[in-house]
């Protein structure tokens, strides 16, 4: 693929993702309504990038079109290197709604990743055993989702993300829908997961200091139609300390600066 | 134990209270006993009659059975073709409504005129008016599953099957259930509607021999019998119910433990 490099961050050819002058346009009877109108931008492999956005100005549908479940208007996506034409199988992609099912056991809901993909099924199994581990649902393997907690739902889903080994996870939200409290413990738990998993993270959020805690980059999209912004780089170390890095004078520069550039885009609204 | 007796005391009650008001006014002589029977008649009737009134009632409920069995399959396999398919929806969806809405005791004599004086005719009463909520409910659950869930599934590589499979069938559940409910109460009077019609057999045929007859006793044994077929039905169902779809019934419960 020989397509022109736009503005925007240079282009490695081995990107995990990459959108390519991206805009999306939804048609209905009634109306068109442009979502996303050209997107540039490249993840890195082992990259953790954050989209940071006003409601409605296309974050989601910008992971979708990765995920080759939008098909873009213009421009094209590619994932790990081969242009996005169907839905992709090399991702994990978490909702901001766990979108568990209801007759599964936290168990049966991770392996639901398995059996659909037809994966070994002790081998999927073991590495399930792993995930419960890692994002401490142990003891609770064969409760259902309507005994667990909305954090807790939320560790299945990204259970159920990682169960392949998915070399890029897409996270539209995840935490959205968490107390406070529950969203600080659940981002230092990802941010540990990343490290430890080493997959390329795409990340949309509302909430500045989660997206600076969690990213190498953060992403700034304009409202509707969304475009970027600015993008900035994370001068943080790659292993971080929650509360070093809430109170560390980088991200309130940071924050600060993306907090009124956001502001002066939902003025403009 | 204590659950149980909460839910069952006052429906049991107010059954109570219903017979003594029965009990009296036919007592007093409000009403002529061949117009309304003493409960006490309609005993005496049922053991006399135990023989006669369990062989009608296990035609009736063979009717009723087969005609629900038939409903429910013929239904959900529409409601799976409509929802997987616009243009059988476009075909279906308006001969549905057509035939639903045609009633099924106007074109009870042709079926007999059809299919003779046998069971077939029941049965296809039972069919045609069971099968109309089955079908609507069937459309309804297997469209409220999740987009969220089938976008997942595509990603996983799903192939149409294990998304029905997997994800939108066992989902659909609690509205099936809803449906082949209200379903299984209906495959009664439709059975019974088959048997007014044109039957030597059945409960139907004993409401309407034992009307020409005045035996007020037996048409209400009779009618007593058609409740219990369907009672017993519908909480079969509701078992059913309960081991298919256990994770709303877990809930229920526990939204009673919290609203108690």
């Amino acid at each position: 693929m020989t397509a022109p490099v736009r503005s925007g961050p240079v282009t490695t050819s081995n990107a995990a993702v990459r959108f390519d002058d991206v805009a999306v346009r939804f048609v209905t009877r009634r109306k068109t309504t442009d979502a996303v109108a050209g997107v540039t931008l490249d993840v890195a492999p082992r990259e953790f990038v954050a989209v940071l956005g006003p409601s409605g100005c296309g974050k989601s549908t910008l992971l979708k079109v990765a995920a080759g479940l939008v098909r873009p208007f213009r421009g094209s996506a590619h994932l790990l290197g081969r242009a996005v034409t169907a839905p992709q199988r090399e991702i994990g992609f978490v909702f901001q709604r766990a979108a568990l099912l209801e007759w599964r056991s936290t168990r049966g809901n991770i392996l639901l990743q398995a059996e659909i993909r037809r994966m070994d099924r002790r081998a999927a199994e073991k590495r399930a055993d792993e995930l419960i581990e890692l994002t401490g649902l142990r003891g609770f393997e064969n409760a259902y989702p309507h005994e667990l907690s909305g954090g807790m739902q939320q560790r299945v889903s990204l259970c159920r993300a990682l169960l392949h080994r998915p070399p890029v996870l897409l996270m539209d939200e995840p935490f959205g829908a968490l107390d406070a409290l529950t969203r600080e413990q659940m981002n230092v738990e990802l941010h540990r997961i990343w490290q430890e998993t080493g997959t390329s993270v795409l990340f949309v959020t509302h909430s500045i200091p989660e997206a600076f805690y969690l990213a190498n980059r953060v992403v700034v999209m304009t409202a509707r139609p969304g475009t970027i912004a600015e993008i900035f780089q994370v001068d943080l170390p790659t292993e971080r300390n929650y509360a070093q890095t809430m109170s560390s004078s980088t991200l309130a520069d940071l924050g600060g600066r993306a907090r009124s550039l956001l502001g002066a885009t939902a003025h403009t609204e | 134990m204590a659950d149980a007796v909460d839910a069952w005391w006052r429906p049991a009650v107010f059954l109570l209270a219903l017979l003594v008001l029965w009990w009296v006014v036919t007592a007093v002589g409000w009403v002529k006993p061949y117009l309304v029977p003493t409960p006490w008649s309609v005993v005496v009737e049922f053991q006399k009659d135990a023989g006669l009134l369990a062989r009608h009632s296990g035609i009736t409920l063979l009717e009723t059975v087969v005609g629900f069995v038939v409903a429910s399959v013929v239904g959900l396999v529409c409601a799976v073709a409509i929802v997987y398919s616009r243009g059988v929806e476009r075909t279906l969806y308006p001969l549905l409504l057509a035939a639903q809405v045609v009633p099924k005791i106007a074109i009870a004599p042709l079926f007999v005129v059809w299919l003779g004086f046998g069971i077939a005719p029941k049965i296809l009463v039972a069919v045609l008016i069971a099968f109309f909520p089955v079908v609507i409910s069937g459309v309804a659950g297997l469209r409220a599953v999740d987009p969220e869930l089938l976008d997942l599934a595509a990603t996983m590589g799903a192939k149409p099957w294990d998304s029905f499979a997997k994800i939108r069938f066992p989902g659909a559940m609690p509205h099936i259930f809803a449906g082949l409910k209200v379903a299984v109460t209906l495959a009664v009077v439709g059975a019974v509607v088959g048997e007014f019609v044109g039957a030597n057999s059945g409960l139907g045929y004993i409401v309407m021999s034992s009307n020409g007859n005045l035996n007020t006793p037996q048409l209400f044994a009779a009618l007593i019998c058609m409740s219990a077929i369907g009672i017993a039905l519908f909480v079969l169902l509701e078992i059913a119910e309960r081991f298919a779809v256990p994770w709303r019934t877990a809930r229920e419960e526990r939204d009673i433990l919290i609203t108690s």
